[in-house]
């Protein structure tokens, strides 16, 4: 039997949440992946959740707010706010509607976030979890929706939130609700968490954390880990020992003379990318024995700016190690 | 505006906060600026670090786990390379130590305090609630400092989703307890608790007739009584979050912003040194991590790279006819010299944005330091020596 190539199924399941150690590209692999599954005809629903607002400069779109704006065709962005989420919440879900500004009931929720975590992660997750459901029911237009979702040490606590709040709430609406969420996240049919990483000590010790954790701790089918920045490797092993050759005696006085001043600063240039890829190996050989996940892999790329077309670089690596 | 060396700093400041985002090498640099200090400066320094890599924290000593300071032997210095002027010493942080100890000292009686800490609420503020990990960050530098035991304590700050919410923490927390709402939410509560009634009416009041609907009563109920118990705590607690705040700002601290020259993490940094100013923080240098090498943007190296890609067959030629062993097939020395070009430009985009970069920073009056991008993770006293002299000698 042939095994599936690693991707596949990767843009079948309807919610996508991607996390990772900060610095490792979590948000440029999750609007690349947008960008992919729209060209591909799907009309997404891409969650920011970290409020940094440079989710949308990948598209080369100024921030949007919590209302889903069109930033690429097929893709709507929107942005985590949680008074915003529980607004929406109450008028729904409690027919409770709350009009002008919300002045004592932000402080409200402050305080009760603060006594009780998860408050917060419960209304992030809630909200996604509904726009999931609606689009599942046919009145939401999403076929997918993706999330830039927490760094690793605080994403256990976002998606474990249905549970939390189900311990600490025994009755009433709210423990109701957690309860389809809970399900929802739970159905390796429509979730995902991918773990984005970068061939590096901490990055990778943290993956191999987080998966560990997850699989303990939460009820959310993992998906696969997205190694991005993935040095290349200069030379083949049988042509290693050519590079070796160059770099003394007389091939490398030879090279002095011919290539004029800027001989040692090529050949310096080539030697750190050398190491600092054989230095990178090591890490991915720990991750690979270490998780047992498919693993997707993304080229470092040489670029001078981020921007969608770094995005569009971005995800046409992705379909390819996608086999798409 | 006089520039000072990062150096001119560690000799002149008690505290100094590294702070950055998540993946710049903040434990690192923190790390490799104590040693620095202590073989350079001498005195008694400590480093206290908030999650360090496994390999960094067995390099200082740190492998077991808990809220103890430990001496960094002499010995592992030496084997280092390196001469101690000074004793070395590192931390870590525990966060629920930290609170247990902060409640334990704070509480008016044991019976209070034990109430607090088997309370399942406190339980989930201490280990999961984020911020709680930047106030008692703060909380633990203040009690290090106050110990007076260090001439210079070294700070890495927690990885938070925003850089700059530690430093809201204390003042935060002061505006939490001293709150109308926790009054005004507890109060109910402790009426019913002096007429003995153990049933409290919430549903008086509209903000407890929404909250019952939401979240049910019980667990309105739990919250109140926790912060009844923590109320307790009230005075010691104000003047400590505000002790904490004025350390912050004392002429004795300054303030590190690490960044690499990634798109992501220098937005982050630049914001964060616009809040530190507008906070009155004490902004003392910026450290770029991970710089590439100069040699990578010269036009000595361009040229070179371009005859290496164009010239590749004659090159393979010139260098086989010397008659070295391994150089005869010229196929493959051909793609080997290309590959050597072609290797070079692919560095030089990143290098030359990079130096664009950090000729826009060199205009921002603070000390920036650079520290070279290694192959290698530093995971030992000598590459953490190694980082240190790059940050000093580079001002």
């Amino acid at each position: 039997m042939t095994p599936a190539p690693p991707g596949a199924g990767f843009l079948d399941r309807r919610l996508l949440f991607f996390t990772g150690k900060g610095g490792v590209g979590k948000s440029t692999v999750t609007a690349a992946v947008a960008l992919l599954a729209a060209e591909q005809g799907r009309r997404v629903l891409l969650v920011e959740v970290d409020a940094k607002g440079n989710l949308t400069s990948l598209f080369e779109h100024p921030p949007v707010g919590f209302d889903p704006v069109e930033i690429y065709p097929g893709v709507c962005a929107m942005q985590m706010r949680t008074e915003a989420a529980l607004r929406e919440y109450l008028r729904l879900n409690l027919r409770i509607p709350v009009i002008g500004r919300l002045g004592p009931l932000a402080s409200v929720l402050d305080f009760v976030a603060t006594a009780a975590p998860g408050v917060k992660e419960i209304l992030t997750v809630g909200k996604v979890c509904w726009e999931v459901r609606e689009s599942l029911q046919g009145r939401a237009d999403w076929d997918l929706v993706l999330v830039d979702a927490a760094a690793t040490g605080h994403v256990l606590a976002q998606l474990d939130s249905p549970r939390a709040i189900q311990e600490l709430v025994q009755v009433g609406p709210v423990r109701q609700q957690t309860d389809w969420m809970a399900e929802l996240l739970a159905d390796p049919a429509v979730t995902a968490l991918h773990v984005v990483t970068a061939p590096e000590e901490m990055p990778v010790n943290e993956t191999i954390e987080l998966v560990d954790r997850a699989r303990v701790e939460l009820d959310v089918p993992l998906g696969s880990v997205v190694v991005n920045r993935v040095l290349p490797e200069p030379f083949t092993r049988a042509d290693e020992p050519v590079f070796d050759a160059l770099l003394s005696g007389s091939p490398r006085d030879r090279l002095d003379a011919e290539l004029g001043a800027g001989a040692s600063a090529v050949l310096d240039a080539t030697r750190l990318a050398v190491s600092l890829r054989r230095s990178r190996s090591v890490h991915l050989t720990r991750l690979r024995d270490a998780v047992d996940l498919p693993l997707l892999y993304l080229p470092y790329l040489f670029v001078r700016d981020h921007g969608l077309r770094v995005t569009r670089m971005v995800a046409e690596h992705l379909a390819e190690e996608l086999g798409q | 505006m006089t520039t000072t060396s990062l150096e001119s700093l560690l000799a002149s400041r008690e505290i100094v906060v590294f702070c950055g985002s998540g993946g710049v090498g903040k434990t690192t640099t923190a790390a490799a600026t104590a040693v620095a200090a202590v073989t350079e400066l001498g005195g008694t320094v400590l480093v206290l670090t908030i999650d360090p890599a496994r390999r960094l924290a067995d390099a200082l000593g740190l492998e077991g786990i808990g809220n103890v300071e430990r001496r960094v032997p002499d010995a592992a210095l030496r084997a280092a390379g390196l001469e101690p002027r000074g004793e070395l010493y590192a931390a870590m942080l525990d966060t629920k130590a930290s609170w247990d100890d902060l409640v334990l000292r704070h509480a008016p009686d044991e019976e209070t305090a034990y109430k607090i800490l088997e309370n399942r609420l406190y339980h989930n503020i201490t280990a999961r609630f984020v911020q709680s990990h930047d106030y008692i960050a703060m909380e633990r530098l203040y009690d290090l400092h106050s110990s007076g035991r260090y001439d210079l304590i070294v700070v890495d700050t927690p990885p938070t989703r925003n850089a700059l919410d530690f430093l809201e923490a204390p003042n935060r927390m002061a505006d939490f307890f001293g709150g109308r709402l926790l009054r005004w939410l507890i109060t109910p509560y402790r009426l019913a608790g002096r007429r003995g009634a153990r049933i409290v009416n919430f549903a008086s009041r509209p903000f407890y007739q929404l909250a019952d609907r939401v979240l049910g009563s019980q667990f309105l109920q739990d919250i109140a009584e926790f912060f009844l118990n923590f109320q307790s705590m009230y005075d010691g607690f104000i003047t400590r979050a505000q002790a904490v705040e004025r350390l912050l700002h004392d002429r004795r601290t300054s303030f590190v912003v690490v960044t690499t020259l990634d798109g992501a993490p220098l937005r982050e940094a630049e914001f964060f040194c616009q809040e530190l100013a507008a906070r009155r923080f004490p902004l003392g240098a910026i450290v770029l991590n991970r710089v590439l090498p100069d040699f990578l943007t010269s036009p000595d190296g361009q040229a070179a790279a371009t005859l290496l890609c164009d010239q590749s067959e004659r090159l393979a030629e010139s260098v086989a006819a010397l008659g070295e062993r391994g150089l005869e097939d010229l196929e493959r020395t051909a793609r080997v010299l290309r590959t050597i070009g072609a290797t070079f430009r692919d560095y030089s985009v990143v290098a030359t944005r990079e130096r664009e970069v950090r000729e826009e920073l060199g205009r921002v009056p603070d000390v920036v330091a650079s520290v070279p991008a290694f192959p290698d993770d530093v995971h030992d006293l000598a590459g953490l020596a190694r980082i240190g002299r790059a940050l000093l000698g580079s001002s």
